[in-house]
């Protein structure tokens, strides 16, 4: 396993979940019978993930009530990728109820099982087979249970949309709310039932709308920061005006003078608190404080000099055959290095956090991907048992990676103990850009080779600080080599190569290697003489991966020819940890103003088998419209440890008039167990329009974000060359 | 200095005593703990603290309480008539024209004041309307099908 595939974070934390006891379990969630079921096959799953064991007493709950409706419980949570529909679905499909009496509970700590968190396009893939195992489980007991009701077999009953009924005399029949009246049953089955068989499914793989969308359109849907606790207070915090600057004097005498302030102080943490949030900012912007700054060394300009400076000792993540062959087997050498600016995630949502201490219990709401982490951190800070802290998460606001961390959830809780009072974080969008964990610059060089006969015989990768995720050839390349000096990982300032946090950004990696990877291609296929689809299939023989290549094709209607077309054609495909995609858009660029108008993108995708054809749309939509930001407009201005984008204004985000044709194509493959996709799609944006506007323009841009400045001066060179004919092209010769 | 604001709230009078300089996302927020109006970037660079006022969206992170007074307004809470949905309340969800859900509020009340001035917009006359209003998840199509669908459904009766 790749060392950039882990979250960093305290493991000893996780070991000790919390474990109700039956008694104050059923207590919370009332009668109705409970299937506890083994979770077996997700320990093995996260086993080979995570390389870390859970407790053995670990259980996931079902329970189907007494009113007849149906909870599932999952540590994950919704942010706005769709689990909360994709999981009922699965849920639905295996008990034999409709869709519509299942309620999620998502990301209660006292009631959910353990979970590492939600990232990595990981939900469905590691949580649904246990969660479809558990309902199968569920129906099989029901029926056991049916059988004595009816005083028959097991055999000769079947199950459909939550009632029992016998085959043979259909009048004849129990309905699971009828069996689970009154009653808590828990049995566990000795033989694990099979579960369907995907064509037998009438729920699962059938388009569905979302499930939490009434909630979402009324504004009933609750976020961290629309929980009311009676007493809470509104915290703001003291902020440094750059990371690693310290606090040397402070005057707080004009915001104490506001009615009903309290101002909280203990060592680096400073905060007003009030019952009005916009009174506790008042308060805020009366404190006096003056810091001292870290010298300067690193900004926009010279951060990829600092980065390369700045390698440790590769690791190497893929390796075959020998470069000096490679090398020796080219005819035609390239060699050319890639840039990617830090990134902001840029939720909705801000990171917002409620915290409520009762004696020796703390409750916390709180907008987090990873809820458990969460309950280990307060209980850290507060000094309780982690079963005395229950973290619910509400709906949260986007998170993409962002909220893994719980810095706002620890400040929360600390505050909540100093105060004695429930205190609520919430970050302004100042401090979200502060203190977000960015998607980190990095720089990417290759070195590759091409044969006589046009097949790629070399590749040698150099990657600084993008995180080692899609970075594994898929193309069939004899003698390449992987090398990575520094994963995506890293928080703070002091001893980091960073001068501020970075961390998992959706597609973690993967958006900064494929740019470049499906970049470095593009420049083959042309020295090939050959279009790019065509010189992508000639060098594939994963037939997994030429088929979505021909997919996307057939949709996209237009064919490729010898790049640069002057017709603004793009396509860039990729393999995001066993979700295959190719995408191809179509541009047209101003050369005038270097602005670059994408007209349409197709996306074909293979996430295996299929749990909500709609969701997954809706995710390659969503992954395209975000991945035009980092494109185009989305790189963080800084200078040292000083974040200068502190809003929308100055960081652009995709907007209404960005948008292009959007077309998905799910290629279907549904032997094959499902995959993740909340992040493929995005990771393949940047080189598709790379790739696009050298189609264009014959100019080939090396930097991310391709802002128009970039592309004028790109332009620019490339005029000033052809005039100067001794640097015919950026990509030299080895 | 504190001063009484009196309007109308989703139909119901309202009257309260605060200092009229604070926001009315505030307002609504912490005093009147109607939380479906959004906090998220706080200067009026996103749409999410859209509500109407005299049914014209406004940016309630950026209007002071005082200018309300005597003035209808509405928020997303008060869109249901007698529990049933608006129609583009309706449509959003038809056309899953959202993810994460914490812009949709302003979305759709963005939208609602975009026809009432506009009871059939092209979509070219929609983008133009909502360009400052921010969907991070990127559901902007859909968010544009689910408006056309809805002004389709309503034919010029908005509210």
């Amino acid at each position: 396993m790749k060392d950039d595939e882990y979250i960093p974070f305290d493991l000893g934390q996780s070991e000790n979940p919390v474990t109700l006891d039956r008694r104050e379990f059923l207590k919370l969630l009332g009668g109705g019978i409970i299937v506890s079921f083994s979770m077996g096959d997700l320990f093995a799953l996260q086993e080979r993930q995570w390389g870390r064991a859970y407790p053995e007493d670990f259980n996931a709950y079902l329970r189907i009530g007494e009113d007849g409706r149906v909870s599932c419980f999952t540590g994950k949570i919704e942010m706005g990728q769709g689990v909360v529909t994709s999981f009922a679905q699965m849920l639905a499909e295996e008990l034999d109820i409709p869709l519509n009496i299942v309620d999620m509970v998502m990301g209660d700590t006292a009631l959910c099982p353990w979970d590492a968190g939600t990232f990595g396009s990981r939900s469905t893939k590691y949580f649904g087979p246990p969660l479809r195992q558990a309902a199968a489980e569920a129906r099989a007991v029901l029926i056991e249970l049916a059988a004595e009701h009816l005083r028959t077999g097991p055999e000769s009953l079947a199950a459909k949309d939550g009632i029992i009924f016998m085959k043979k005399d259909p009048a004849k029949k129990v309905s699971y709310a009828q069996l689970a009246k009154g009653k808590t049953i828990e049995r566990h089955l000795e033989k694990k039932p099979a579960i369907k068989h995907y064509s037998k499914h009438t729920i699962s793989g059938i388009p569905t709308d979302r499930l939490d969308s009434r909630q979402k359109v009324t504004g009933e849907a609750k976020f961290s920061g629309d929980i009311r606790v009676p007493g809470m207070l509104f915290a703001r915090i003291l902020r440094p005006p750059a990371h690693g600057a310290k606090l040397t004097s402070i005057d707080t005498s004009a915001a104490e003078k506001i009615k009903d302030v309290q101002i909280i102080r203990d060592n680096d943490l400073v905060a007003v608190l009030h019952q009005h949030r916009d009174v506790a900012d008042e308060a805020l912007g009366l404190i006096k404080a003056r810091f001292e700054e870290p010298e300067v060394k690193v900004d926009n300009s010279n951060i990829f000099q600092h980065l390369k400076e700045s390698a440790s000792d590769g690791n190497v993540v893929a390796e075959a055959g020998n470069l000096g062959e490679g090398k020796s087997l080219s005819n035609q050498a390239f060699e050319a290095e890639y840039y990617n600016h830090y990134v902001a995630h840029a939720p909705t949502e801000n990171h917002t956090a409620v915290v409520k201490i009762e004696g020796d219990k703390a409750t916390v709401w709180a907008s987090t991907q990873a809820p458990f982490r969460a309950q280990g951190e307060v209980a850290r800070v507060l000094d309780f048992p982690s079963q005395n802290v229950r973290v619910i998460t509400p709906f949260v606001g986007c998170g993409f990676g962002g909220k893994n961390q719980g810095q706002q959830i620890v400040e929360a809780a600390r505050l909540a103990k100093l105060s004695g009072k429930p205190v609520q974080v919430a970050w302004s969008r100042k401090e979200e850009f502060f203190y977000d964990t960015f998607r980190p610059a990095a720089v990417i060089q290759i070195r590759s080779g091409l044969n006589s006969s046009n097949q790629i015989v070399l590749w040698e990768y150099h990657n600084y600080f993008a995180g080692s995720r899609s970075s594994e050839p898929f193309y069939s390349i004899p003698h390449h080599r992987v090398l990575s000096y520094g994963g995506w990982g890293g928080r703070g300032s002091a001893g980091s190569v960073h001068p501020f946090g970075v961390g998992a950004w959706r597609g973690p990696g993967s958006n900064t290697n494929v740019f470049a990877i499906e970049s470095q291609i593009d420049i083959m296929a042309e020295a090939a003489g050959m279009d790019p689809l065509e010189f992508r299939l000639h060098n594939l023989t994963d037939e997994r991966m030429k088929r979505v290549l021909r997919a996307a094709a057939e949709k996209f209607g237009h064919s490729f020819s010898k790049a640069p077309s002057g017709k603004g054609y793009g396509i860039a495909c990729t393999d995001y940890l066993g979700t295959y995609l190719a995408t191809m858009a179509e541009i047209k660029v101003n050369k005038r103003t270097g602005e670059v108008r994408v007209e349409r993108v197709v996306c074909a995708q293979d996430t295996g088998e299929v749990i909500n054809p709609e969701g997954v749309r809706m995710q390659i939509e969503g992954c395209i419209v975000m991945g035009l930001g980092y494109c185009f407009t989305e790189e963080i201005r800084f200078r040292g440890g000083r974040i200068l984008d502190e809003n929308f204004d100055t960081y652009e985000i995709p907007r209404f008039s960005w948008l292009p044709k959007i077309e998905t194509v799910l290629v279907d493959n549904p032997e094959l167990a499902p995959q993740g996709c909340g992040e493929p799609a995005i990771t393949s944006m940047g080189g598709v329009i790379a790739n696009a506007v050298y189609d264009a323009l014959g100019v080939r841009l090396f930097v991310l974000p391709m802002t128009p400045a970039r592309i004028k001066e790109a332009l620019a060179k490339e005029q000033g060359s052809s005039r100067d004919k001794s640097r015919s092209s950026p990509v030299s010769l080895l | 200095m504190e001063k009484t604001t009196s309007f109308k709230l989703n139909g119901k009078n309202v009257r309260l005593t605060t200092s009229p300089d604070r926001m009315l996302l505030w307002v609504l927020r912490s005093d009147l703990a109607l939380t479906g109006t959004k906090y998220s970037c706080g200067e009026g660079f996103c749409g999410a603290c859209t509500v109407l006022v005299n049914n014209e969206a406004v940016l309630s992170c950026q209007y002071p309480v005082q200018n309300v007074n005597g003035k209808e307004v509405l928020t997303i809470e008060g869109l249901q008539k007698n529990g049933e949905l608006h129609p583009l309340q309706t449509a959003f969800i038809q056309h899953n024209a959202l993810q994460c859900g914490f812009c949709t509020p302003g979305m759709i009340l963005k939208a609602y004041s975009l026809l009432l001035k506009n009871p059939r917009p092209s979509s070219r006359e929609i983008v133009e309307d909502m360009e400052g209003y921010l969907c991070r998840c990127g559901s902007y199509n859909r968010i544009i099908q689910a408006i056309q669908n809805a002004a389709q459904t309503m034919k010029g009766r908005i509210s």
